[in-house]
């Protein structure tokens, strides 16, 4: 995703050379990759149902849509729309390079085959994933697109008015007849009113909204001040006057429409790259038929009461009950507890936890039939009514700035009465008055700042899921993490590396590769390039068994490789695997790792004056040395969802706005009600789906990035909305004297708008040691994830 | 000023045409990927039809 980002023009500016080495790189990883793909496929189960992705496209054929991942330059996208196309039956495919997303259609009448065009696309390089949109992205699409449309139409009848009103404004100082004036005020209204009405329905429709709620929003002195404008300057075109104030009322709506549109298509970005990563790492599940055969299904597409097989090294696609089998389950994506826990029939085994090993045969149950899901259910509720109350920072300026702008135009109106001039006059001055005060700048003020920012954080790894994310994030002075998944890596790794001898590990690298439990993976994933043992029986329950170089090797328990029970006492948290060949043997130590730049990122954030703690739903003993190397001393172990709460509560207590940032489904309920908060890309649906923000990658950085880049935001905003407030400050006097003609009107106007849109592009550039730590960590390592993980996560 | 009798609709009417010009292109979704669009146009496969099933690996092929 990131390096797409970041390559988006292949070529330009660079040596023509180096362009073709980068591509024969991009080329040689794909080959690299084409091939773990192919044995990756080989450990699927034959069939697979992906009937739920497809639908009807108008004139008979069947779509599909793709997420996929490895687009690192242009030519992917001849090399993938031909590797589609070469499938049979497939009439049209189409990349969607920005997006990353491939739409395959397949002939009227042919048998769709997207498993073939997977399996095509794999042999490539590419992994496409399906992909559905859902429904808010494809609302948003609706949504935007309306948006454009209105602002065409403004920009339109904008820039036409204004040809008019300049030949007005010139020919009033000059030798214009009455009669071509008014010609030409005629052709404006002509423009102006179906264009007003047309390309003000957003503002229009918002402003009836919060009128029926009782409130006051923005939009309702932007409909008042236009519709006044319109209807003055109509009035003053009938009574032939020398001034109308068409082309104001216009281009105010011109203005106000590109900042909705840029705070749009910002959210619509965002939800776009969530949606694509939802695909990668959407689960499949192996649902088991009628007739007892196994049929690969997205886990979408398993409902309540269908039986589904999930063996070892797979994650639980769904919640359900346990019907037969025993296994060791990893629940740490649930609970935090990073001891597994053996599960035998009739218990309820929760979607995200990880088989170890053994076999379960489950029934899916319907969500929330347990006691766990149900009070995760509640207090996620109880979360998101407690956020609703946040009121953005531009919906505050407008709370105070509507009531403002009203009185300052009824006041005028009335103060000119009572000095002696006529109601037409009054009148004329007070539509100016409003017209003035229009929040122009204050409406461009935070989403031109939103945009850039979230571009910039985006480029960072940070993915923004709301709108009013930042500002919440710049107002946090406490940050609480989860421990398991986000202060450590989501994926356990060997702790003892070397104090295991060499030609062991490469023993048991070898040996790894042939093996799916998890822990093996951490030791296959330490030892990459190996090749896999040759003569390798699994024995179960206990390891696995290989020839490495003319001798015996074993891998698994350590009473499996003759080792006492004793020996293997070591510290909690801890699990122990053990290697022998021939007649040496050794024990590696397997356990989370703490993200490599944890104990930088805790001290910035430290530095820059922010309360840290640790909040963990695992055993009090495995938290308290990760408490200690991180020398955070609030820290709370075992804690439930409701006691993570009661914790983010009893800190908000005390005045600060705590940041959670964490991974579990038994942090949902926290990242729901916190503050604001960041979830890791590895973690549970749930609770990406809570948090505000998502950020890509292995190290913890980003997170001291989106906070100085919110702080950074936060700071332009307030100045953007000073700006706006100093320029009412000297137009509105000149608007009450009446000195304010159209002219001076379209001026001040624009000038403020460009000044606003300016200064919000400084927020590309933040500073501060949380931004040192970001830097110091992109240098060693880009800010996405080594491909292998995305690779495991999705199966 | 009889002359403004016809630069006036004139002015109108090319303003309309870019309107009309504008809809249509978003109708039919050139706004959709702008990013691809700019690197398609470099995509030289309309000067080599005959060999667009060839089964080289496409970067070799193509440069």
């Amino acid at each position: 995703m990131a390096t797409g980002a970041q390559m988006r023009a292949p070529g330009f500016g660079l040596p023509a050379r180096e362009v073709v080495a980068r591509e024969a790189a991009a080329r040689e990883a794909r080959a690299a990759r084409a091939g773990a793909a192919i044995a990756d496929a080989g450990a699927q189960p034959g069939a697979q149902d992906l009937s739920l992705f497809l639908h009807e496209a108008p004139g008979g054929q069947v779509e599909m849509a793709f997420a996929i991942e490895g687009i690192d330059c242009a030519a992917c996208i001849d090399e993938i729309e031909d590797a589609a196309e070469a499938e049979p039956g497939v009439a049209q495919a189409r990349l969607n390079y920005t997006t990353h997303r491939l739409t395959v259609a397949w002939a009227a009448g042919a048998e769709p085959g997207p498993a073939g065009v997977m399996a095509a696309l794999a042999g490539r390089g590419y992994r496409a994933y399906p992909f559905e949109a859902d429904r808010v992205e494809e609302s948003e699409r609706g949504a935007s697109r309306h948006l454009l449309r209105c602002l065409a139409v403004a920009g339109f009848a904008a820039m036409n008015i204004m040809l008019l009103s300049v030949s007005v404004w010139s020919g009033n100082l000059s030798d214009i007849t009455p009669e071509t004036r008014d010609l030409f005020h005629w052709l404006s209204a002509l423009i102006a009113l179906p264009a007003a009405a047309y390309a003000g329905q957003p503002f229009y429709q918002s402003a009836f909204r919060a009128l029926k709620a009782r409130s006051l929003n923005m939009d309702v002195p932007i409909t008042l001040g236009v519709m006044l404008a319109l209807g003055v300057s109509v009035f003053e075109t009938l009574n032939h006057a020398r001034d109308a104030y068409f082309d104001s009322a216009v281009m105010l709506l011109f203005f106000l429409l590109t900042g909705r549109y840029l705070d749009q298509a910002m959210r619509r970005r965002t939800r776009a790259e969530a949606g694509n990563l939802a695909a990668l790492r959407a689960t499949s599940a192996n649902r088991i038929g009628a007739d007892g055969s196994l049929v690969t299904v997205p886990a979408a597409a398993v409902k309540p009461g269908d039986e589904v097989m999930v063996r070892a090294g797979e994650r639980v696609p769904v919640d359900g009950r346990v019907l037969s089998g025993t296994g060791a389950v990893d629940e740490s994506l649930v609970t935090g507890e990073t001891l597994p826990r053996t599960f035998a029939a009739g218990e309820t085994v929760h979607a995200g936890a990880l088989v170890q090993d053994g076999a379960l045969r489950l029934i899916a149950t319907a969500v929330g039939e347990d006691t766990f899901l149900q009070e995760i259910e509640r207090l996620l509720d109880r979360g998101a009514t407690a956020r609703g109350r946040y009121v953005r920072l531009a919906d505050r300026a407008a709370r105070l700035y509507a009531p403002m702008v009203h009185t300052t135009a009824a006041l005028s109106l009335a103060g000119w009465l009572i000095a002696g001039a006529s109601l037409h006059q009054a009148v004329l001055i007070a539509v100016a008055v409003l017209i003035i005060t229009c929040p122009c700048a204050l409406a461009l003020a935070v989403p031109a700042v939103q945009v850039v920012a979230a571009g910039a954080l985006m480029r960072r790894g940070v993915l923004l899921n709301s709108g009013d994310a930042l500002e919440r994030l710049a107002e946090a002075d406490a940050v609480a993490f989860d421990k398991t998944g986000t202060l450590t890596l989501p994926e356990p790794a060997i702790a003892n590396r070397d104090a295991v001898p060499a030609d062991l590990m490469a023993a048991a690298g070898r040996l790894a590769h042939a093996s799916t439990h998890p822990l093996a993976r951490a030791i296959a994933a330490a030892a990459p390039d190996a090749a896999p043992a040759e003569e390798v029986r699994e024995v179960a329950g206990l390891g696995i068994e290989g020839m490495v170089g003319g001798e015996t090797a074993r891998l698994g328990s350590p009473a499996f490789c003759g080792f006492d029970e004793q020996d293997t006492k070591g510290a909690s948290g801890t699990s122990h695997v053990a290697v022998s060949l021939g007649e040496r043997r050794a024990l590696i130590e397997i356990r989370q790792a703490l993200r490599p730049d944890a104990g930088a990122v805790v001290e910035a954030l430290r530095r820059a004056g922010r309360h840290i703690v640790i909040l963990s739903g695992d055993r009090r003993e495995a938290v308290a040395p990760v408490a200690a190397a991180l020398r955070v001393e609030d820290w709370w172990g075992g804690a439930r969802p409701a006691e993570k709460i009661a914790v983010l509560e009893s800190l908000e207590a005390g005045g600060r706005n705590v940041l959670m940032v964490g991974d579990g489904i038994n942090d949902a309920p926290s990242l729901a009600s916190a503050h604001v908060s960041i979830s890791p890309i590895t973690a549970a649906d749930v609770a990406r789906a809570q948090a505000d923000a998502v950020f890509l990658g292995e190290r913890l950085a980003p997170v001291a990035a989106a906070l100085a880049v919110a702080g950074k935001a936060r700071a332009l905003m307030r100045q953007n909305l000073a700006i706006a407030v100093m320029y009412n400050a000297v137009a509105v006097p000149l608007a009450i004297a009446g000195a304010v003609t159209p002219l001076v009107a379209a001026l001040a106007m624009s000038g403020s708008s460009l000044l606003v849109t300016l200064n919000a592009l400084r927020a590309r550039r933040a500073a501060g040691p949380e931004m040192a730590v970001f830097e110091a960590a992109t240098f060693e390592a880009p800010a996405s994830g080594p491909p292998g993980r995305t690779r495991e996560d999705a199966r | 000023m009889t002359v403004l009798l016809y630069l006036v609709p004139a002015a109108l009417s090319l303003g309309l045409l870019g309107l009309a010009a504008f809809m249509w292109s978003l109708r039919t979704g050139q706004y959709d990927d702008l990013d691809g669009a700019a690197v398609r146009v470099l995509s030289d496969d309309d000067l080599h039809d005959d060999d667009a099933r060839d089964p080289r690996p496409h970067g070799a092929g193509r440069r």
